[in-house]
Parts: C-alpha cells; sequence; structure tokens
C-alpha cells in the first residue's frame, strides 16, 4: 500500500516533537516532508538564552541534525516559508511556486514577536528575540555597540538583558507595568528578583513607555525617548513586548483563527485533515508560549496522526523558571490570589527568601518561590493535581523535603551551586554534568536526565535538586513527573494503581494475563515491571496467584542479600533481637567452616555473614537450620526485623515487655512480602532506646498499654513516624499493626515504602481505615494472617528440594579438547 | 575452532532463567528465554564486574543485579545510552540439551 503523505509546516520544537512521537507509535505510516522557514534543522529556542550568554553555541543547542531527518526518511526543506495552503487540492505551496500535496498537514508554525506601533521601530539596530538570526545579531551588536535597551520586563526580555549584559553592554531594561515579569510574579518577588539584577549590573525603567526610537547620524538607532521626555542612549534595542500565534498561513487558508488556530482537544483544526500543535494554536482559548504545554500537545496530536484515536489534550497549567544563572525562581498558577483565596507567605528580605501559596477552598493554586524553590515541583505538582492539602495545610510552607538529608553535602539551591558541586552522592555527578548533558543531549524529562547521567538514579535522595537544575537549565520546557499518573515503565502506559486495580477487578492471575490483558508493549516485560507484577499478583490473590522466583529481583530469588562482588551475605533471623548461646554457637561454626570473611551487626541489631559464595548458601543453611535458624528475610522487599529494647522485662524503666511484644510481632509477620522493606519497633518506655520513631510500625510503652507509630523512615529522608493510636493489649498492638501493614500491603505501589504511601494517601485515610471502623480493622488484620498463613521458610525449602537447590549450583564443564568440522 | 560441549538438559535452566558455567574463561551465563533461545555471556557486566546469571531476563536482554544496566543476550552490548559489552559465547539447543562453545 502506498503511504499516506504528512506535510508538516514548521521545523521548530512543537513541529518536530509531534513527529518524534509519531514515529515512536507508526514509524511507517507516513511520508514525511518538514517545511522550516529557518535555514537550520530543530533546535532548542529555549537555550538561545545562554547562547547568547556566551554559556553555549548553536552547534549546542541543535536538538535533530540533519542526519536524523535523513535516517528516518524525512524530507527537509530549510529555508523554505510556505504561503499558501490549496485544502481543496490538497497542497502547500511558497512564495517561488514550490508546491507539495499532503493527505494530512501538520501547521506548527510558532508565533512571532509583537512589536508595538514606536516610531522608529523599522530602524537599523531594532531587533526583536525570537531565532538564531536575532541572536546572532545581539552577540554582534554587543561587541561593535555599548548601549542596549530592552523593551519589555518579561522572562524572554530579562534572559536578553542579562546576556548582553554578560557580553558587556550597558543594559537598561524599560518596563511599562509597575514590576518585572508581572504575569509570572508578584510585586514582591519582583523586586526581589530585580534587585538581584540590578547588583549583576543591569538598569531598570519601570512604568515607562516609549515614545519614539531615535535614528542616530549613520541611520542606526542611536536612542530611546519615552513619554516623559527623558532619552537615554541606545545603539541595540531589543523588543521583547511578548509574542503572537503566527497564524498568517491558517487565516490565508480561511481556517478558523480567534487569538490562535482554534483545534479540539485532539489537536485537529476545522479542517479535517489539518491538525496544529504549538505557539500558533489556540486550545479553549488559550495559546501557550512555554515549551512544556506545546509537547503535551505534539503527544496528543501524533497519537491521532498515528490514527490511534485515544488522547486528548485538555490544557496544560503552566509554571515559570527564569534562566538566568544564579536566579532562583519559580511561579505557578494563579499566585496573585484574590477573591475566596487564602495566601500562606514566608519574607525574608535579607535571607533573599520569598515564598508565597495562594489557596481556595484547600488546594493550592498557585505558588510563587524566590531564593529558595526545592519545592517548586511538588507545589506545582499539586496545583496541577488540585489536590485536598486540608491535612498537610499547617506544614505546606515549609515543603516536602524533596530533597534528601544526606548525600549532596545539605545543598538544596540548585542555582547557586558551582558546576563542580557534587549533586548525586551515589554515582558521583556533579552539577555541571548534568547541566552540560540536559543541553548537549536536549534533554527534557527526570527520567532522561538519570538514563543519561545516573544522577539521582540510585537512591534518590538528591532527585528533587535534579530536577531544579533541570528546571533551571530548560526553564518552562520542564514538566515535573506526575507520579499518581506516571506508568509503571517503558513497558507500558498504564499507572501502577490502574494495574493494581485492573488485578483486583479482573482477578487476573498470572503476570502473562496481566500484559496480555492490559497490552503490554515488550513479550514480557522488563526488571521494573515485572516484580511489581509479582508482588501484586501475591498480595492481592494469596494462594491463588503463584509466585514467580524469575521476576524477583535476585536477592529474593536467591534468599540472601547480592554484594558488589557477587558473592551474598546471610541473616539468620533472631525473633525480637534475642538469640541463645546455641544459636551463635551455630553462627560461628558456619562462618569458620565457611571461611565468612566478614561477620558484622546489621543496622536492624542481627548477625550478617558477608561473603559467603552462592553455592555454599544451600550448605550454610542447612547448618544454621540445624541449630533451629531460619531465613532473615534482610534482601527482601518484605519484614526486616522488629527491633526490641530490653524493656520491663529487665530495664528498671521499663514499663512494658518490649522483647516480648517484638517477638509476637516478628512471629507473626515472618514471610510477609510487602511493596518495599519494611521494619518494626518496639520501645518498653518513651524514651524510646529501639528507636521506634523511624519505623515503619513503631510501638511505644507506656504504663497504661502501647502507643502504636506508622510511616517513619531512618533512611534517605529520615521522616518521624507519626502517631497513629493507643492501644491497651499486645493483641491490639497486633492487630492494629496489622491492619495498618495489610491495608499498605494493599494499596502501595511497588517500591513505596511506608511514608511515601501515607504521603500519597493522607494519613486520614489509613486512620479511617484502621480505625474507623472495627469490623474493616479485623478484615484488614484477618486477610494479612490468611496470607501468611501457609508461609513455608526458604532455607528449608532450598535445602530439601532438587529443583530449587539448582538455582545454587555451579555447572562445571566437562571441557572438550580438540577440533570439530 | 573449539568444540561443542555439553552444559545441561533444557530444562535446568527455568524459563527467564540462566545457569552459571564455569569454564576456563571464567564465570559464563547461560540464559533461556521465554521462547526457549538460548545465550551465553561472560557472567561479568562491563559497568562494574556484576554477575549477569543472577539478574532479570526479559525479551532478549538481561538486567545486571548490581547497578541495572541492561545488556543484550545476543551480541553482549549495553542498551543505550550506556555502553559496553560483555563476551558472547556460540550456544545452541541440540536434542534438549545445551550446548556451549569456548571461541
Amino acid at each position: 500500500m502506498k503511504k499516506q503523505k504528512l506535510v508538516v509546516v514548521g521545523n521548530g520544537m512543537a513541529g518536530i516533537r509531534a513527529v518524534e512521537e509519531l514515529l515512536k507509535l507508526a514509524p511507517d505510516l507516513y511520508d514525511i516532508t518538514v517545511f522550516g522557514s529557518e535555514p537550520h534543522p530543530n533546535y532548542n529556542r529555549i537555550l538561545l538564552s545562554p547562547v547568547l550568554a556566551g554559556e553555549m553555541t548553536i552547534q549546542d543547542i541543535i536538538l535533530n541534525p540533519l542526519q536524523w531527518y535523513a535516517d528516518h526518511d524525512i524530507t527537509l526543506y530549510t529555508g523554505k516559508t510556505i504561503t499558501k495552503i490549496d485544502r481543496v487540492k490538497r497542497t502547500v505551496s511558497t512564495s517561488d511556486g514550490f508546491e507539495e500535496t499532503y493527505d494530512r498537514l501538520l501547521l506548527a508554525t510558532g508565533s512571532t514577536p509583537f512589536i508595538p506601533p514606536i516610531p522608529g521601530k523599522d530602524l537599523p539596530g531594532v531587533i526583536s528575540y525570537r531565532d538564531i538570526r536575532d541572536t546572532d545579531e545581539m552577540i554582534s551588536a554587543a561587541s561593535d555597540y555599548q548601549h542596549a535597551v530592552v523593551i519589555g520586563g518579561g522572562l524572554l526580555g530579562l534572559e536578553a538583558a542579562n546576556g548582553l549584559a554578560l557580553r558587556g553592554m550597558n543594559v537598561t531594561v524599560v518596563h511599562l507595568a509597575p514590576w518585572l515579569m508581572e504575569r509570572q510574579l508578584d510585586r514582591v518577588a519582583a523586586g526581589m528578583l530585580q534587585k538581584s539584577l540590578e547588583a549583576k549590573g543591569l538598569n531598570f525603567l519601570l512604568e515607562k513607555s516609549t515614545e519614539a526610537l531615535i535614528r542616530g547620524e549613520a541611520g542606526r538607532v542611536s536612542a530611546i525617548r519615552f513619554k516623559d521626555g527623558l532619552e537615554i542612549p541606545a545603539d541595540l534595542v531589543v523588543v521583547a513586548a511578548g509574542i503572537r500565534p503566527n497564524t498568517t498561513l491558517a487565516e490565508s487558508a480561511k481556517l478558523y483563527c480567534n487569538k490562535g488556530i482554534v483545534v479540539n482537544d485532539t489537536m485537529q483544526t476545522y479542517d479535517p485533515r489539518i491538525y496544529a500543535v504549538g505557539e500558533c494554536v489556540a486550545h479553549r482559548g488559550i495559546a501557550y508560549g512555554l515549551v512544556a504545554p506545546l509537547f503535551e500537545q505534539a503527544k496528543v496530536c501524533a497519537n491521532h496522526l498515528a490514527n490511534f484515536g485515544i488522547a486528548r489534550y485538555t490544557g496544560s497549567v503552566t509554571s515559570t523558571k527564569l534562566k538566568v544563572t544564579g536566579i532562583d525562581l519559580f511561579s505557578a498558577g494563579n499566585f496573585m490570589g484574590g477573591e475566596g483565596t487564602d495566601e500562606i507567605v514566608l519574607n525574608d528580605p535579607s535571607g533573599g527568601v520569598y515564598k508565597k501559596l495562594v489557596l481556595k477552598n484547600d488546594t493550592l493554586v498557585g505558588a510563587v518561590l524566590y531564593g529558595d524553590t526545592a519545592d517548586g515541583a511538588w507545589y506545582f505538582q499539586m496545583v496541577r493535581e488540585a489536590k485536598n492539602v486540608n491535612e498537610i495545610r499547617d506544614h505546606l510552607m515549609f515543603g516536602q523535603s524533596a530533597v534528601g538529608d544526606v548525600g549532596h553535602a545539605g545543598e538544596s539551591k540548585a542555582a547557586s551551586l558551582p558546576d563542580t558541586a557534587e549533586v548525586c552522592g551515589c554515582n558521583g555527578v556533579c552539577k555541571g554534568t548534568i547541566v552540560k548533558a540536559i543541553k548537549s543531549q536536549g534533554l527534557f524529562t527526570l527520567d532522561e536526565v538519570r538514563k543519561h547521567t545516573k544522577a539521582s538514579s540510585s537512591c534518590g535522595s538528591c532527585t528533587g535538586l535534579v530536577e531544579q537544575i533541570l528546571a533551571s537549565t530548560v526553564g518552562g520546557a520542564y514538566t515535573p513527573a506526575q507520579s499518581k499518573d506516571k506508568a509503571v515503565c517503558g513497558c507500558t502506559d498504564h499507572s501502577h494503581g490502574t494495574v493494581r486495580a485492573a488485578i483486583r477487578e479482573r482477578h487476573f492471575l498470572t503476570i502473562a494475563q496481566v500484559m496480555k490483558e492490559m497490552e503490554w508493549k515488550t513479550p514480557n516485560g522488563c526488571a521494573s515491571c515485572r516484580p511489581a507484577l509479582n508482588y501484586y499478583l501475591i498480595s492481592t490473590w494469596p494462594g491463588e496467584a503463584k509466585d514467580d522466583p524469575q521476576s524477583r529481583f535476585i536477592n529474593e530469588r536467591a534468599h540472601a542479600n547480592i554484594q558488589k562482588d557477587g558473592t551474598y551475605s546471610v541473616v539468620p533471623r533472631m525473633w525480637g533481637g534475642l538469640t541463645t548461646p546455641a544459636e551463635l554457637r551455630a553462627i560461628a561454626d558456619v562462618a569458620e567452616k565457611y571461611q565468612v570473611p566478614t561477620v558484622k551487626m546489621t543496622g536492624g541489631a542481627r548477625v550478617d555473614l558477608l561473603g559467603i559464595k552462592k553455592d555454599d548458601l544451600p550448605k550454610v543453611w542447612a547448618d544454621l537450620g540445624q541449630a533451629g535458624m531460619v531465613s532473615g528475610h534482610a534482601y527482601g522487599k518484605s519484614i526486616r526485623t522488629v527491633k526490641t529494647c530490653v524493656g520491663a522485662e529487665h530495664c528498671r524503666f521499663g514499663t512494658q515487655k518490649s522483647m516480648s511484644m517484638g517477638v509476637q510481632l516478628e512471629e507473626m509477620l515472618f514471610g510477609m512480602w510487602s511493596p518495599h522493606k519494611v521494619k518494626l519497633a518496639v520501645s518498653g518506655c518513651p524514651r524510646n532506646c529501639a528507636e521506634a520513631g523511624i519505623k515503619d510500625v513503631g510501638v511505644i510503652g507506656v504504663d497504661s498499654g502501647y502507643e502504636i507509630y506508622v510511616a517513619g523512615n531512618g533512611g534517605i529522608k529520615t521522616e518521624v513516624a507519626q502517631f497513629l493510636c493507643k492501644v491497651k493489649t499486645d493483641e491490639e498492638v497486633k492487630e492494629y499493626s496489622g491492619a495498618f501493614l495489610q491495608l499498605y500491603r494493599e494499596e502501595g505501589f511497588y517500591l513505596e515504602r511506608t511514608c511515601h504511601y501515607v504521603e500519597r494517601v493522607g494519613l486520614d485515610h489509613v486512620k479511617a481505615a484502621v480505625l474507623g471502623d472495627a469490623g474493616k480493622r479485623r478484615e484488614l488484620y484477618e486477610r494479612l494472617l490468611f496470607a501468611l498463613q501457609d508461609y513455608e521458610d526458604p532455607w528449608t525449602e532450598a535445602v530439601a528440594k532438587p529443583a530449587v537447590r539448582r538455582e545454587y549450583q555451579t555447572i562445571v564443564l566437562k571441557e572438550v579438547s580438540g577440533v570439530t568440522a | 575452532m573449539s568444540a561443542w560441549n555439553r552444559v545441561c538438559a533444557l530444562d535446568e535452566i527455568a524459563p527467564l532463567g540462566s545457569r552459571v558455567v564455569a569454564s576456563h574463561h571464567g564465570d559464563i551465563a547461560i540464559f533461556r528465554t521465554d521462547r526457549d533461545t538460548v545465550f551465553a555471556l561472560h557472567d561479568k557486566c562491563p559497568h562494574k564486574g556484576g554477575p549477569l546469571s543472577q539478574g532479570i531476563v526479559h525479551g532478549d536482554t538481561v538486567t545486571c543485579p548490581l547497578h541495572g544496566w541492561k545488556l543484550g543476550l545476543a551480541d553482549g552490548q549495553a542498551v543505550a545510552p550506556d555502553k559496553g559489552c560483555s563476551k558472547p559465547f556460540a550456544v545452541k539447543i541440540d536434542g534438549g540439551e545445551v550446548w556451549l562453545r569456548l571461541d
């Protein structure tokens, strides 16, 4: 069959992104032809500011080199402007008579700078700031002239001004409004911004209206005169007074336009064969000028061009970052407030920090951050998801502590970091490396940065910092990932929540069934989705779904903890941390017999035997099993340990028998698989020697009973556990904490610790389920006990069953020498 | 050209699983896909030497258990943007048995 013809008018970021998305979905559907007015392949327009500032070159910001077009059989015409569409004959043509036919047409004509009708606007030396040509002109003006005036104190104007100043010009920014960036900032934040920019040498004239641009003797602009009579020298005037959707071509073809080319939610114009994306478009009355919405549009458009027909674009909430090195600034949503809104404000002028959160009916509707933007992505996500923040209202201002506590020297302000600062302590990635990768590889998402630099790909502690670096490097193009709807992995578009719900509602029992019914894109998933699916299946349908060892990470498959040299560590279970001389003797014997190089106590206060060869594992277990010891699960997404203090059994301060309580809990939870590891602690009094305040479930004995705390974490991000309830008896401790853990097991997403789970669903939800209804709590608790009832110690199993034992055996080859035919 | 060496019965490798073979080249990982094809790679990730045999097999790829690098089973090449290679060995199934050639 002959391919259909797709013609793209506009070789910019939106149009080419749509083509890229289309190629991912349907690489062979169309013969694609692209027309671009500029003589360049698609480049990253957002990075013109760093080019102007001398931090990058044009070559650095090319997103799709000519070879890319060739590799995908795309016919590219640069320097050719389409001036006419014949919708009846289905052709586009240029003014010099070049013609091309189409079956489907994609308009991505972008925007044009708005030039106010000022006398002198056509003089040499008066330019706008839109493309490579403008940038080149500014760079050359900076070497020949001294005085620059930028008309417009918006995002683009300030970046231009900053760049020109860095190139040594004396720059004045003229702005009509009473403060800078009035569409993105409130007055206070704008004032702080102005001060920082003044410190960088920029001059500002606010509330100034331009009367005329004055022609100098050489014919070039020489000065600017304002309506109040003031006149200042100007050898270069950059007009950055806003942009207008470029609808000239669409209008000439009689396509319906209103503030832009009008499209529906599928990005289709009023002519069904013609689609439009990008800055030229008006969707539900809004024309977007930032890149993130354009990318969303491109994705939807590609879905329809590929005849998938299922995506809808429903509009975007935008956020803003100013790309001026050293200035941390963020705004999103309705940051000005007004009728029916509340504002929470933190203002520290000498500290250089200002934060304003705007709330309406218990949802966050906007935010302005200046000086400390660490939580920008978090706030932005809440604005977009219209999440109810009633529960966290009192500490909303203090942020999410999006940045972990350790691994990056306590830094939380990305913009002020030097390039040499280590951002990712796990993988040793510096800020400069990240910025360089973002710029040179054209990265726009956190996932891409992780893949290319490895930053924040291990423990994730520095994620917030990497997001900030990304945001400050690509500005408006950055879209924080939406955790709620984020796909499980590249094998599917479904989120964890959707997959969990489908497994429950449709009673899926095998991984193959989930992948088939939910249309997985890969034959058998990947190392990210398979363990998640396996967990969801066995936790949702205990006794029915069969565990799949090949879908478990090696630790859970081998029931030991893999070490960097490929050996394993073995941690025998010691219930509640109690042991006996006989057990210790057995451990000592094993350590000697198998020449265990390292013996140490784990963080959970158990004995760790490190450096055991995989082949020896079953033998080690058999020996330990002789002494009555079983697997300590120190390797799994499972119950780890219940740490205890001495408690009332011996301690003179103890109020409750914490050792016995700990043993009961650990025995109850033996063999419990969970979304992530689960650690408990029981302390016998509020002195809390067992450190129950940073555990997934922490139990603290008081004279009148026990207090139960949940969702604590002592890891990357130290999280203090939150008070759940107070109970009287040991049996109640088991029931309440068991019910909480079962709720987490049923609702948690794979690799989500209890602290993240509770943050996502809210403590009120947990309280309603566990405390609100005794019947429900009982059911949760019973489901937990049911799931755990038949659990077999994996060590015993591995020792007893030859088929399982095989996993541990190395095959020794009887090597045949000699030559075969 | 060296000879084919019998490794084990195909049944002794789980589908989407692997076994380790000790040889004079060092450890070699033999992988079995869900389509019952087999592949052999030097059991050492080019990144930090992780034992690939302990990774999760998916499609014609294995993910290293240490830091999640993905390597193609057929050619041992790391999946972009990572760069590196683990040496592949010739392996075949004949009469339900797995055979390996050590070149």
